[in-house]
């Protein structure tokens, strides 16, 4: 766009840029700083910016305060059987709904977009019953189970099917392959990189989630992460250090996973949008 | 090879068709099954055993019985209610305008082959990959009113610093509305940045041709051009910022005396079906949220062929 931009706009670009990226880290930073303070040093006036030393006794006082071991536990199983169990059911419906032909197709992927604009909460009654009478309540099942289907993933897959082309189809056709065989040896790993947009999607979701976790899991070692840090607020309401200490601990596994997969999240998010 | 007789291989690709027909309808059906049966049992029939529940009075253990309109009275003589219906509105209404703008400006600003754009990129995200239960903890701390780094700073610029953030029923969704624009930014900036990579270099250099200003060419060009993605970040954040509950529930006690000046309609959804066990009204309570949200969403969709500018 501005390949003639002068020094004078470049430098003022970089410092707005600069300013809001200071008020996006700036939580963080004071996440972590305080996180390493004695209550004392996190409520001096005037403020103290850095700990004396770091206190790591915090980080090892709040992980034996809740059991954060269960915590990781849970988020990662409910995470880990939502990938497998949504990924596979998405991508097979994705190829039906792209690549085949049949009566049924059209209201099916009606039923998808519904689902998609529907606002979440008027699922969730109706769910926490059906987990309550089938006794599922304060089980790693009941935090999987409204993810074991995505009608978002569906959609996001359907898209990646359908760039890619039909021949490879009617070739399979000729040489004896079944549909399922064509599915599973031939577009699968063609798509791979809109199932890992899913996988890091279906993560992120199941991460962030607190209002269903926190209804079907009451006992504290059947939480996750995100749960099991509200319920920290409760007891703690005046240890800030300790508080941010638990949110270190459990934002670390997706910041993480964020560097490592970085422009896979940007891209994924980038190809859901717009036209 | 033997040549066929044209009447027999007539009917045998017939036949062949018939077959792949049912066939394709066979491997069709069994690929949609488990989605279609997951999505009628965990989301379509859940609609409309919403709709059931909220004009029932429902037990602890999921018995019902009929109460008719009971509900909704009530609901409509409830304060509360009203109080988080507009508190709601107000949210979204705030912070909407603000993040779509604040994004929008970011989105551009990155545009311009500046250096670093995926250090900033990155940075701008940071917010959206934190689980909220973490991001509101930490703005509770941030706005203590005692020893929080916000007032900390505005004293140090010089204003009086005793401000209530947390307490004052007047700037308590204030605070909520700076959580909701801070954790936004950034998933709606790499939308509407998306968008921008996609617009032709060429008009750009043809008004630069014509002399136009780069504000005038971002009025011109890149804003008609950037609707599609404009609409679609509106869209989603309206009805996002419409079921803001997390950062309400974290961030606020069921103590605090302000409650009621922040809660939203999700948050008294919950609080009226797990916590009060009030599933009946609960649910007539996110019945109208829904409504509301398909309102507002028909609304736009009709509205945008006015401003969406689809090539």
């Amino acid at each position: 766009m501005h390949k003639d931009l002068n020094v004078k706009t470049k430098t003022l670009i970089h410092v707005i840029l600069i300013i809001g990226a200071i008020g996006m880290v700036l939580p963080f930073v004071w996440m972590i700083l305080t996180s390493g303070k004695t209550v004392g040093e996190s409520i001096s006036i005037p403020p103290q910016i850095f700990p004396e030393s770091f206190r790591w006794q915090n980080y090892s006082k709040v992980w034996n305060v809740l059991p954060f071991v269960s915590f990781f536990i849970n988020t990662g199983l409910m995470i880990f059987f939502r990938i497998i169990s949504s990924t596979l059911f998405s991508a097979m419906a994705a190829f039906a709904v792209a690549k085949l032909d049949f009566p049924g197709k059209n209201i099916f992927f009606m039923i998808v977009l519904t689902q998609m604009m529907i606002p979440a909460q008027i699922f969730l009654t109706p769910q926490y019953l059906l987990v309550q009478n089938l006794g599922l309540l304060n089980t790693v099942s009941a935090l999987v189970i409204p993810g074991v289907v995505s009608a978002f993933g569906t959609f996001l897959l359907r898209q990646f099917f359908m760039k890619l082309p039909d021949e490879l189809m009617e070739a399979a056709t000729i040489d004896g392959a079944n549909i399922w065989q064509i599915f599973y040896k031939i577009y699968l790993p063609l798509a791979k990189s809109g199932l890992i947009s899913l996988a890091i999607f279906t993560s992120l979701f199941a991460y962030k989630d607190l209002m269903w976790p926190l209804i079907v899991n009451m006992s504290q070692n059947k939480m996750t992460l995100s749960a099991g840090l509200a319920s920290l607020q409760g007891q703690y309401a005046t240890n800030y250090p300790e508080l941010m200490a638990g949110s270190v601990i459990a934002i670390i596994p997706m910041v993480i996973l964020y560097v490592i997969f970085q422009k896979r999240f940007i891209q994924g998010i980038a190809s859901t949008g717009g036209k | 090879m033997e040549v066929q007789n044209p009447t027999v291989e007539n009917t045998s690709t017939k036949k062949a068709k018939l077959n792949t027909k049912r066939n394709m309808m066979f491997w069709g059906w069994l690929f949609i099954a488990p989605t279609l049966i997951g999505l009628l049992v965990l989301n379509i029939f859940p609609v409309f055993q919403t709709v059931y529940l909220s004009f029932h009075s429902v037990s602890t253990f999921g018995q019902s019985t009929f109460i008719g309109l009971n509900n909704y009275i009530k609901m409509f003589n409830d304060t509360n209610f009203w109080k988080s219906l507009s508190n709601t509105l107000f949210y979204a209404g705030i912070q909407v305008p603000i993040t779509v703008v604040l994004s929008t400006l970011a989105a551009v600003l990155l545009n311009t082959k500046i250096k670093g754009l995926s250090v900033y990129r990155t940075l701008y995200f940071l917010p959206m990959i934190a689980a909220p239960a973490a991001v509101a903890m930490v703005w509770r701390w941030l706005f203590n009113s005692q020893y929080g780094l916000i007032n900390i700073i505005i004293e140090s610029l010089g204003f009086n610093a005793d401000i209530q953030w947390l307490s004052d029923p007047n700037l308590v969704l204030w605070a909520v509305i700076i959580v909701g624009i801070w954790s936004n930014i950034g998933y709606n900036m790499i939308l509407l940045l998306a968008g921008l990579q996609e617009i032709s270099k060429d008009y750009y250099e043809a008004a630069t041709v014509d002399g136009a200003s780069k504000l005038r060419q971002f009025f011109q060009i890149t804003l008609p051009l950037l609707t599609p993605q404009l609409f679609f970040v509106l869209v989603t954040s309206i009805i996002s910022a419409l079921q803001v509950f997390d950062v309400i529930f974290v961030m606020f006690d069921l103590t605090n005396p302000s409650l009621s000046s922040v809660q939203s309609l999700v948050y008294l959804f919950f609080h009226e079906s797990y916590v009060l066990n009030d599933k009946g009204y609960g649910s007539a309570v996110i019945i109208i949220l829904v409504l509301i949200i398909m309102i507002i969403t028909a609304i736009q969709l009709v509205g945008q062929k006015k401003w969406v500018n689809y090539d």
